[in-house]
C-alpha cells in the first residue's frame, strides 16, 4: 500500500502516529505530492493524506486510514471510540480547520482563534474529567485518542491555545504528546517549527466557511443528571435497608502498624520538609496535606495504613543556619523540627510517625545501601570542579549559588535545579554565578567526589518503569517529567559533597565529606520507619505485599521516581519501590509566588494567627489544590468559598436536616416510608458517593470533594422542593412526608460527615457529635449509601458548623500578608510580556481609601440588584451597570490588583 | 429525513423489533439513543453501527480490515458531505465523485452490500428524487447504484421508489 501525504497537511498527523502506533505497517510506502495533486482519481478535488490500498481501492478520509491501520493490527473499535471519531469529522473539524486557517494563514491570535474551537476543546475536557480515565475511551489508549490528538496538536502545541482550566485536557495531550509514535509523527510533520510548518499546504486551501453564528454560550455545558435504571435504583435501595448491620468490623488498631499477609497494606510517605525553612501554605498542600487526606480516606476504607513524614535535617543550609543563630547545625534542627511538628499538628495532619532524618538509622541504611552499590560497581569516582568561595572560604553547595540557567535563560536559577525550566543544573554551568550569601562570585576549583552510575542503572530502572507504569495511579505530570529525563539520557550523578553537616561517607579518602542530600534524603522514609519500628524492613523489603504512594510536588519527581528507584535497584535488596506517585503542580499566591523574602504569602506558623479555623483552610487549599495544573490562592476566593460551598451549601444542608429532626420530631430520627422521588435520590447519592471512591482511589483529592458538595446540593435540593416544614403542618399522610424527607436528609447528613472526615476531621467530628452517629458508622465508609440513622434514633444539639467571613475582615488579612502587590508570576516574567500599560498611572492606596471604594461598590451593587428585581427599564440598568463597573476599576487599581483583562481569557 | 426517523427505518431494516426512542441534541438535531445499561450513544453512524452488532448482523460493517475501513470511510462521508452540503454545486460535485467511484462497483465496498449502502441511499433519497431524467443520465453510476439499494430486500419500506429509465433518452449527453 502506498500512502500519499504533503507536507504541511494536517491530516499526516494522525495518520503517521497510527502508523508508528500498529505494527502492522512493513510494507506501507510513503509519497509525497504537492498540495494541489489529484492522487485520488475518483475525487474532483485534491485530498492528502490517501492511502492506496493493495487491491486498488482508495482510502482519503484520514480516521479511515487511521482506523485501517488499527484494523491490521487487530485492533477492532468500539461504540464509544466510533462516537468520538464521528464527532471529530462532524463536530470539530469544521471549527478546528477554521482556527488553524486563521492562525497559520491569516495571522490571527489570541481569542480570534480560540474563539472558534473553545466550546469543542470544552467538550473534550469535561468527557475527560467526567469519566475519570486517562483516555477517552477509558484505560487504555484508543484509536480515538490517536485521531482527536492528531487533530489538535498543531493548535495545543501552542501553550497559548491550551487554556489553563482545561486540566484534563491539558493532561491527556500531554500523556499522549510524550509517546514515541506522537512525537516522531509531529517531528516528522512539523519539522521543529511549530505551526509554521503547515503553511505552505494550507495557503493552498479554500478559506474554510465561518463555523456558524451559533448562540455562543459561556456557561459551561449543564451537568447532565445521570439517568438511572430501575435496577440501579433497586441494587441501592437493598443496600439502604441493610443500614448498620452490613458495615464491615472495624480493624483493630495495631501499634506499631505493620503490613499483613492477605490485606491492602497502604504505606503514605510525603516529601520531607526542609528544616529550616518555615513550610508556606504551597509547601503544605503539595505534601503533608494531601498525603494526610488520602492516609484519612485509606483508613476509612480499612485498608492497612501507614502514614509517614519528617524534616530534612542535614546539608549546607542548616549549617549556615545554624552560624546565622550562633547555634550548632543540632541545636537548629531541634528548634525547627518542633516549629513544624507544631505547624502540621494544627493542620491537623494524621502522620503515624514524623520523624527526622539526622538519627544513627539514617547513617546506617544510607551506608548499607552505598556499599551495596559500591560493590555491584554502581559508583564511580571523579574529580569534579567545584564553586568555591573565597571569601566564605568554603565550597558553596548547589543551593548557596545563584545564576543564569544556562537552559533557558531564568536568571534566578538556583545551583542545582532552574526553577523555570525544572532542568538540573551543574552548579558550574550557570552563567554569572554568585555566592547567595555574600553575593561575591565564586572560583572553579577541583575535589575528589563520588558519582552514581546512572546509565548503568538505565536498563534495570526502564524495565522496572515498563512494570509499574501500566495500569498504576502515577500522575501524568510525574510521567511526563520520568520521560523527558530518559529521553534526554541520563548521567552519572554526584553524590558527595565537601561539607560537614551530613551522612558521613564510609570510604577511605572521602572522611570530610559527607552524601549529598538527595541521596540520602528519599532514605530518610526509610529510617524514620526504623525508629518507628524494628521491624521496618516488613514495610520497605516487602514490595509484593506493600503499596507504597508517594506525595510530593512536581519538582521532586526526579528524586523519588528515577534517582531512588535506580539507588534502591542497584542495591540489590528488594526494596519497596514507589507504586503510585502522585506530584501535584505549583500553587501561586494570589498573583505571584510566595516569598519568605519579601514577606508575601501565606507560611505554615501564621495561618493560625489569622483566626481561621484549620478545617477552613485545610477545605480551600484542597478545594484549589494544583491538580493537574497550576492554581493560586487567593483572599476572595476564599471568602468565597467559604460562604458559598461551606456556608450556604454544605453547612446549610446538614445544619437545616439536624434542626428538623430536633425542632419536628423531639430529636428523633422519624419513620421513613420511601416513595419513587426518595428512592431515585438514593441511587444519586450512592452514585456520587461511587464516584468519590473511584476518584480518591486515585488520589484526585481535589475532584472528589467537589462529590462532597454535589451531594449536599442534591440535598438541598430534595429539602426545598419537598418542603418538610410546610408538610409538618399538614394531615397525617403530609406529616408523615415530612417525616421520610427529614429522615433521609439527616441520613445523607450522616453520610457526609463521613466522606467529609480525611478533608475537614474536625468538622467530621462535629457533625457526628451532634448526630450522635453511632461509633462503626464513624470509622468506616462503605461504597454503598447505608441508613445509619434508623428510625428512634435520638439525635444530640444541633449548632451551626460554619461562620461567615466578612469582606473587612479578609481585606485586613490581604493587606498584612502581601497579597495584591504587582507581583508578577513566574511565567509571566519568563515570557518577558510587556507591564499593562495602566502600570504607571498606578500606586495602591490608602487603606482608607480602598474602604471607602469597597462601600460605594457594595452600595452600587446593591442598587443594580434591586433595578434588576423590580424588573427596571433596560437603560436604566445598565447605566447604573456601568457606573458599578467603573467603581471596581477604580477599586481594583487602588488596591494594586491588575486590572481583568477585556478578553475575558481568565474566567474569575 | 429527520435522524430519529432514519434509525427507526434502519431498526426495522436489520429486523430489529425492539423500538428504541431516540432524542435529538443542538442545532444539527443529533440523534442520541439512551442505552439501558451503560452511557448514552450520539451520533447517526455510531448508533446505526451499535443497531447493526445489536442485530448481530455484523457482515453489514466489512469483514476484512479493507473493508471496515471502506464502510466507515463512506459512513463519515454521509454525516460530512452528504448531509453537511449547501449548495447546488457542492452537490454536483459530490455526485460527480459518487459516479466516478461507483464505475466499477456494485456496493461501495465492491461486492458486498454494506451499511454503508444503506445509510448513503437513505441520505441521497431527498436528493435523487429532485434529480431530471437528464441528469439521472449523466451520473449513470449513481443511478443503477441506488435503484439497487432501493430494490434490496426490506430497505426502501415507506419511502418513494425513485423511477430509473433502462432506456437511454439522451445518447449524446456523454
Amino acid at each position: 500500500m502506498r500512502l500519499f501525504v504533503s507536507p504541511g497537511s494536517p491530516g499526516s498527523l494522525p495518520v503517521l502516529a497510527a502508523a508508528g502506533r500498529a505494527r502492522g505497517r512493513a510494507e506501507l510506502l510513503i509519497s509525497t505530492v504537492g498540495p494541489e495533486e489529484c492522487v485520488v482519481p475518483f475525487l474532483a478535488r485534491p485530498k492528502v493524506p490517501a492511502l492506496q490500498l493493495d487491491g486498488g481501492n482508495y482510502l482519503f478520509s484520514t480516521s479511515a486510514i487511521c482506523r485501517y491501520f488499527f484494523l491490521l493490527s487487530g485492533w477492532e473499535q468500539d461504540d464509544l471510540t466510533n462516537q468520538w471519531l464521528e464527532w471529530e469529522a462532524t463536530e470539530l473539524q469544521p471549527v478546528l480547520s477554521a482556527a488553524l486557517y486563521y492562525l497559520v494563514v491569516q495571522g490571527k491570535k489570541g481569542e480570534d482563534v480560540l474563539g472558534p474551537v473553545r466550546r469543542a476543546l470544552t467538550h473534550v475536557d469535561q468527557s475527560l474529567s467526567r469519566q475519570n480515565s486517562p483516555f477517552l475511551t477509558g484505560e487504555t489508549e484508543s484509536l480515538a485518542d490517536i485521531v482527536l490528538w492528531g487533530a489538535l496538536y498543531p493548535l495545543l502545541q501552542d501553550p497559548a491555545y491550551l487554556p489553563d482550566e482545561l486540566g484534563a485536557l491539558r493532561s491527556w495531550f500531554q500523556t499522549l504528546s510524550t509517546q514515541e509514535p506522537c512525537q516522531r509523527a509531529a517531528e516528522t510533520v512539523l519539522k521543529q517549527q511549530g505551526i509554521l510548518a503547515l503553511r505552505p499546504y494550507l495557503q493552498k486551501q479554500p478559506q474554510p466557511s465561518p463555523p456558524e453564528d451559533k448562540a455562543v454560550s459561556n456557561e459551561p455545558e449543564e451537568e447532565e443528571l445521570a439517568t438511572l435504571s430501575e435496577e440501579e435504583i433497586a441494587v441501592a435501595v437493598t443496600a439502604w435497608e441493610k443500614g448498620l448491620e452490613s458495615l464491615p468490623p472495624r480493624r483493630p488498631q495495631q501499634n506499631p502498624v505493620l503490613p499483613v499477609a492477605g490485606e491492602r497494606n497502604v504505606l503514605i510517605t510525603s516529601a520531607l520538609p526542609y528544616v529550616n525553612n518555615v513550610p508556606h501554605l504551597g509547601n503544605i498542600i503539595g505534601c503533608v496535606l494531601s498525603a494526610d487526606v488520602f492516609a484519612r480516606y485509606s483508613r476509612l476504607r480499612q485498608w492497612n495504613t501507614l502514614y509517614l513524614c519528617g524534616t530534612d535535617e542535614y546539608g549546607t543550609a542548616t549549617e549556615t543556619k545554624a552560624m546565622e543563630e550562633g547555634l550548632t547545625p543540632q541545636e537548629i534542627c531541634d528548634k525547627y523540627h518542633i516549629i513544624h511538628a507544631d505547624i502540621y499538628r494544627w493542620f491537623n495532619i494524621s502522620f503515624d510517625i514524623f520523624g527526622r532524618t539526622t538519627t544513627p538509622q539514617q547513617t546506617k541504611i544510607t551506608q548499607d545501601i552505598f556499599q551495596r552499590l559500591l560493590s555491584r560497581g554502581f559508583v564511580l569516582q571523579d574529580t569534579v570542579e567545584q564553586l568555591r568561595c573565597e571569601r566564605c572560604a568554603r565550597f558553596l553547595a548547589d543551593r548557596f549559588v545563584e545564576g543564569v540557567c544556562p537552559f533557558c535563560g531564568y536568571e534566578e536559577a538556583r545551583g542545582d535545579q532552574c526553577d523555570k525550566c525544572g532542568k538540573l543544573i551543574n552548579a558550574i554551568e550557570l552563567k554569572k554565578p554568585q555566592c547567595k550569601v555574600c553575593r561575591s562570585s565564586p572560583v572553579v576549583k577541583s575535589s575528589q567526589h563520588l558519582f552514581l552510575d546512572l546509565p548503568k542503572l538505565e536498563e534495570r530502572l526502564e524495565e522496572w518503569l515498563g512494570k509499574t507504569l501500566p495500569g498504576s495511579d502515577w500522575t501524568p505530570n510525574a510521567r511526563f517529567i520520568i520521560r523527558s529525563w530518559l529521553r534526554d539520557g541520563l548521567k552519572p550523578r554526584c553524590i558527595t559533597r565537601d561539607l560537614k553537616w551530613g551522612t558521613p561517607v564510609p570510604l577511605e579518602g572521602f572522611e570530610d565529606k559527607v552524601f549529598y542530600v538527595w541521596f540520602d534524603a528519599t532514605i530518610g522514609y526509610l529510617s524514620i520507619t526504623a525508629n518507628y519500628t524494628d521491624q521496618w524492613e516488613r514495610w520497605w523489603k516487602n514490595p509484593e505485599q506493600v503499596d507504597l504512594y508517594q506525595f510530593m510536588a512536581k519538582d521532586n519527581v526526579p528524586f523519588h521516581g528515577l534517582v531512588f528507584p535506580c539507588s534502591a535497584l542497584g542495591a540489590e535488596d528488594n526494596y519497596t519501590l514507589v507504586k503510585h506517585l502522585i506530584a501535584t503542580e505549583y500553587l501561586n499566591y494570589e498573583d505571584g509566588k510566595f516569598s519568605k523574602s519579601r514577606g508575601v504569602g501565606v507560611f505554615g506558623d501564621m495561618a493560625q494567627d489569622t483566626g481561621i479555623p484549620a478545617d477552613i483552610w485545610r477545605f480551600y487549599l484542597l478545594y484549589i489544590r494544583p491538580e493537574g495544573q497550576d492554581s493560586a490562592f487567593s483572599w476572595t476566593d476564599m471568602l468565597l468559598k467559604n460562604n458559598s460551598e461551606l456556608l450556604n451549601n454544605l453547612g446549610n444542608f446538614i445544619n437545616r436536616a439536624g434542626m428538623f429532626v430536633s425542632k419536628f420530631f423531639g430529636g428523633c430520627v422519624p419513620e421513613m416510608v420511601l416513595t419513587s422521588d426518595d428512592r431515585r435520590l438514593l441511587a444519586h447519592v450512592t452514585l456520587e458517593l461511587q464516584h468519590y471512591h473511584q476518584l480518591l482511589e486515585k488520589a484526585r483529592i481535589r475532584d472528589a470533594l467537589r462529590s462532597i458538595l454535589t451531594i449536599s446540593r442534591h440535598g438541598n435540593q430534595y429539602i426545598q422542593v419537598n418542603e418538610p416544614w410546610k408538610r409538618i403542618k399538614g394531615d397525617e399522610a403530609d406529616r408523615q412526608r415530612a417525616g421520610t424527607v427529614t429522615g433521609m436528609a439527616v441520613n445523607v447528613a450522616a453520610l457526609l460527615s463521613v466522606m467529609l472526615q480525611p478533608y475537614m476531621p474536625t468538622v467530621s467530628a462535629s457533625i457526628q457529635a451532634q448526630l450522635q452517629l453511632p461509633p462503626p458508622a464513624c470509622s468506616v465508609l462503605p461504597t454503598n449509601f447505608l441508613c445509619t440513622l434508623p428510625a428512634g434514633h435520638q439525635i444530640g444539639t444541633v449548632s451551626p458548623l460554619f461562620q461567615k467571613l466578612e469582606n473587612d475582615q479578609i481585606e485586613s488579612l490581604r493587606q498584612r500578608f502581601g497579597g495584591g502587590q504587582l507581583e508578577e508570576s513566574l511565567e509571566l516574567k519568563a515570557k518577558a510580556s510587556p507591564k499593562p500599560a495602566a502600570e504607571e498611572t498606578r500606586k495602591t492606596a490608602g487603606p482608607q481609601e480602598i474602604q471607602t471604594l469597597l462601600e460605594e461598590v457594595t452600595k452600587q451593587g446593591n442598587l443594580v440588584r434591586e433595578l434588576k428585581a423590580q424588573k427596571a427599564d433596560k437603560n436604566q440598568v445598565a447605566a447604573e451597570v456601568t457606573k458599578l463597573l467603573d467603581l471596581k476599576k477604580q477599586l481594583a487599581l487602588a488596591e494594586g490588583k491588575p486590572l481583568e483583562t477585556p478578553k475575558g481569557k481568565k474566567k474569575k | 429525513m429527520a435522524a430519529a426517523a432514519e434509525l427507526t427505518l434502519l431498526e426495522k431494516s436489520l429486523g430489529l423489533s425492539k423500538g428504541n426512542k431516540y432524542s435529538a441534541q443542538g442545532e444539527r438535531q443529533i440523534p442520541v439513543l439512551q442505552t439501558n445499561n451503560g452511557p448514552s450513544l450520539t451520533g447517526l453512524t455510531t448508533i446505526a453501527t451499535h443497531l447493526v452488532k445489536q442485530a448481530n448482523k455484523e457482515y453489514l460493517l466489512g469483514s476484512t480490515a479493507e473493508e471496515k475501513a471502506i464502510v466507515q470511510q463512506w459512513l463519515e462521508y454521509r454525516v460530512t458531505r452528504v448531509d453537511g452540503q449547501s449548495t447546488k454545486e457542492d452537490l454536483r460535485t459530490l455526485l460527480k465523485d459518487l459516479n466516478s467511484y461507483l464505475e466499477d462497483k456494485v456496493y461501495l465496498t465492491g461486492h458486498n452490500f454494506t451499511l454503508a449502502d444503506i445509510l448513503l441511499y437513505y441520505g441521497l433519497h431527498r436528493f435523487i428524487v429532485d434529480l431530471t431524467v437528464q441528469e439521472k443520465e449523466k451520473y449513470l453510476n449513481v443511478s443503477r447504484w441506488f435503484c439497487h439499494i432501493q430494490h434490496y430486500p426490506g430497505i426502501r419500506q415507506h419511502l418513494s421508489s425513485v423511477v430509473f429509465i433502462k432506456n437511454r433518452l439522451y445518447t449524446n449527453s456523454h
